[in-house]
């Protein structure tokens, strides 16, 4: 019957879309909306108290004020960096706990680094602070064992700030990467031995190519989380981190300057979606395919 | 012509196992699943280490070398063919390992494709290829390293039965082609009968029989091997009597048989004997049989047919024991049903008997 049928199709579609209502809300409320707001901000500039009229002046500030883009292009190469990082130190973890362990004691090693995360970020954070301030374990020790005649300051430097991001990241990493490494059949690493292979090039011709959706979607979800870190650089960098996300803090809490701080939040976002850009084109990766790893 | 030695003995899996295998023959191992045989290739390519013995190939002592240096190659079970890489690159990957050149590389892979038959085909995925194109890539990736010796892991166990008979005869056909030495390990004793020059039938970790296809078929060397190569009527009963190479063997239900001595035995003690369908003749009568072999009468249980290798069901009138024999290729008794009464006999010289260890 014709008539039963588009009934049940029209029941399929209602109820597709009762189930899908609860996300497109969130989607639509949370982010688009505030979005939309945002970005009508960010393009008007404030002339007397309460009257408004449509600019660049905010994006204009951005680029004549060295800070600014200063902080910007430091924050996307510290992002970068600790991406690089991440990876070189997830890859052997994985390459474990996929090929290297068997049954349970993989699903131990996963939960040994999932176990960090059990705590807060802001408690593990100040925990790190625990151990590398100037009167902390780690400067104590290295004056005990007579490394250094002086307690050392190990806060506040880069270095720092990449240790802690590092840190955050490596579970983000972990995953996506062992999803591909477990998919890829041991014969193929065998045959490229039997082959003539060795260790090196059977990386780069056989691992590295499977692997690369989950080394992308890795490095994605990384590299998001680290220029958006908000936490780990403000506590571990203090004054001279100089992070992207504490200038737009200061804009929109400290200057209450709501119109500027939408700019450098629209900044942000164009920045991380064209490294996305960018590492999916250099890698020759389908956003689909990398999205379905993570 | 230089004869290869190979000598494991590993606990378990591979128990002292020797064996050689002349230069540019097809050798096969053929054993039920379990019987260590891909325990022993592994160990010839060199994934497993062999907690004794030696293996030598083309007189030079193994133990030292490295998978990746042994001028062994292997062709893998589901053939591990790199999906990352296009037919051309899965062929020239081992050249390139070895630091051939870019230009001739692509030369010689195209020159190997071509030999396979797959000539043009060096641009395609590997994933677009059918089953048998895709084990003739498999095959040329590694005959393109010219190896002295080529392992095959039961790489047409995954191929559906048209292919796999087809690809029989293409694999024997590229062996003489190359002429390189293949070692192929099967639990499928068709493939091991029809394509090998030799074959080592390998039970619990052991060499049971070494020979060619027809020694394994006609004079099985242990009941396994007897059990094992070729379809058998196995029945068990008790030697009555030994005369010189023959012995006459009673079963349960009282019925004599006569059988060719293949193990020492004694009269009174148990013993197994192999009758294959075909050596058994078949009638309506007994004077229809061939003359000098006793016959025995039995009831048709049902017809199996299945073109020329069609068999008949019977029951054996006396021990009520169940036995396959062939029906002849004439299509002399296409007619027989279910419940008729026929008569059959057998050449002792044909029927095999072994004592029970």
């Amino acid at each position: 019957m014709p008539e039963g049928a588009a009934a049940s199709a029209w029941y399929r579609r209602l109820t597709l879309a009762l189930l899908l209502a609860p996300a497109l809300l969130w989607l639509f409320g949370l982010i688009v909306l505030p979005h939309l707001e945002l970005a009508v901000l960010s393009f008007r500039e404030r002339v007397a108290p309460r009257e408004y009229q449509a600019s660049l002046a905010q994006y204009h500030a951005f680029f004549s004020e060295p800070l600014y883009w200063h902080v910007f292009a430091r924050t996307a190469l510290l992002s970068a960096l600790a991406t690089a990082l991440t990876l070189l130190l997830a890859f052997p973890i994985a390459w474990i706990i996929a090929k290297l362990a068997r049954g349970r004691m993989s699903a131990l090693l996963l939960v040994v680094c999932l176990i960090p995360f059990w705590v807060s970020e802001t408690v593990r954070t100040l925990g790190w602070m625990i151990l590398l301030r100037e009167s902390g374990v780690l400067p104590a020790l290295l004056v005990h064992l007579g490394l250094t005649a002086q307690p050392v300051e190990l806060l506040y430097h880069d270095a720092t700030i990449l240790v802690g991001l590092v840190y955050t990241s490596l579970l983000f990493m972990v995953v996506p990467l062992v999803g591909s490494l477990e998919s890829l059949d041991n014969s193929l690493i065998e045959a490229a031995y039997d082959l003539g292979g060795e260790g090196w090039s059977i990386l780069r011709t056989i691992v590295i190519p499977h692997a690369a959706p989950g080394i992308t979607a890795g490095c994605i979800v990384v590299f998001m989380l680290t220029l958006g870190n908000y936490l780990t650089p403000t506590l571990l960098g203090g004054k001279n981190s100089l992070w992207f996300t504490e200038q737009i803090y200061a804009q929109f809490i400290t200057r209450f300057n709501w119109e500027q701080g939408a700019a450098f939040g629209f900044l942000l976002l164009a920045l991380s979606t064209a490294m996305v850009w960018l590492g999916l084109a250099l890698s020759g990766q389908r956003f689909g395919d990398v999205m379905r790893r993570v | 012509m230089r004869a290869l030695s190979k000598r494991f003995d590993a606990q378990l899996a591979v128990a002292g196992v020797s064996f050689s295998v002349a230069r540019g023959s097809f050798f096969s191992i053929l054993g039920p699943s379990g019987c260590g045989k891909t325990t022993l290739l592994r160990m010839i390519a060199g994934f497993i280490t062999p907690d004794s013995g030696a293996i030598a190939i083309g007189g030079r002592d193994m133990a030292q070398v490295a998978p990746n240096r042994r001028p062994v190659h292997m062709v893998f079970q589901h053939l591990a063919l790199f999906p990352m890489m296009s037919v051309e690159e899965n062929v020239a990957f081992g050249l390139a390992r070895r630091g051939v050149g870019r230009a001739e590389r692509r030369r010689r892979a195209a020159a190997m494709l071509e030999r396979v038959g797959l000539a043009g085909a060096g641009g395609k995925r590997t994933e677009e290829l059918s089953g048998g194109q895709r084990q003739r890539v498999a095959i040329a990736r590694s005959m393109v390293l010219e190896p002295t010796l080529l392992l095959l892991d039961e790489p047409l166990g995954a191929l559906d039965l048209k292919l796999r008979e087809h690809m029989k005869l293409e694999l024997k056909q590229l062996q003489s082609a190359f002429a390189t030495t293949f070692v192929y390990i099967t639990h499928d004793q068709s493939e091991a009968l029809v394509m090998s020059d030799h074959v080592g039938v390998m039970n619990h970790g052991r060499f049971e029989q070494l020979g060619t296809p027809q020694e394994l078929y006609y004079s099985p060397a242990t009941a396994f091997v007897a059990g094992f190569v070729g379809a058998s009527n196995r029945l068990s009963g008790t030697v009555l009597r030994v005369e010189n190479e023959l012995v006459e063997v009673g079963t349960a239900g009282g019925w004599r048989l006569r059988a060719q001595r293949r193990s020492s035995v004694a009269a009174g003690a148990g013993a197994e004997v192999f009758i294959r369908p075909e050596a058994m003749a078949l009638a309506r009568t007994p004077a229809e049989l061939p003359p000098g072999e006793s016959a025995s009468r039995g009831e048709v249980l049902s017809v199996l047919f299945d073109g020329a290798n069609s068999v008949v069901l019977l029951r054996e009138a006396q021990s009520r024991l169940e036995l396959r024999v062939a029906l002849p290729q004439t299509g002399r008794y296409s007619d027989l049903r279910p419940g008729q009464q026929v008569c059959f006999s057998f050449d002792a010289q044909r029927a095999v008997c072994f004592g029970h260890a």
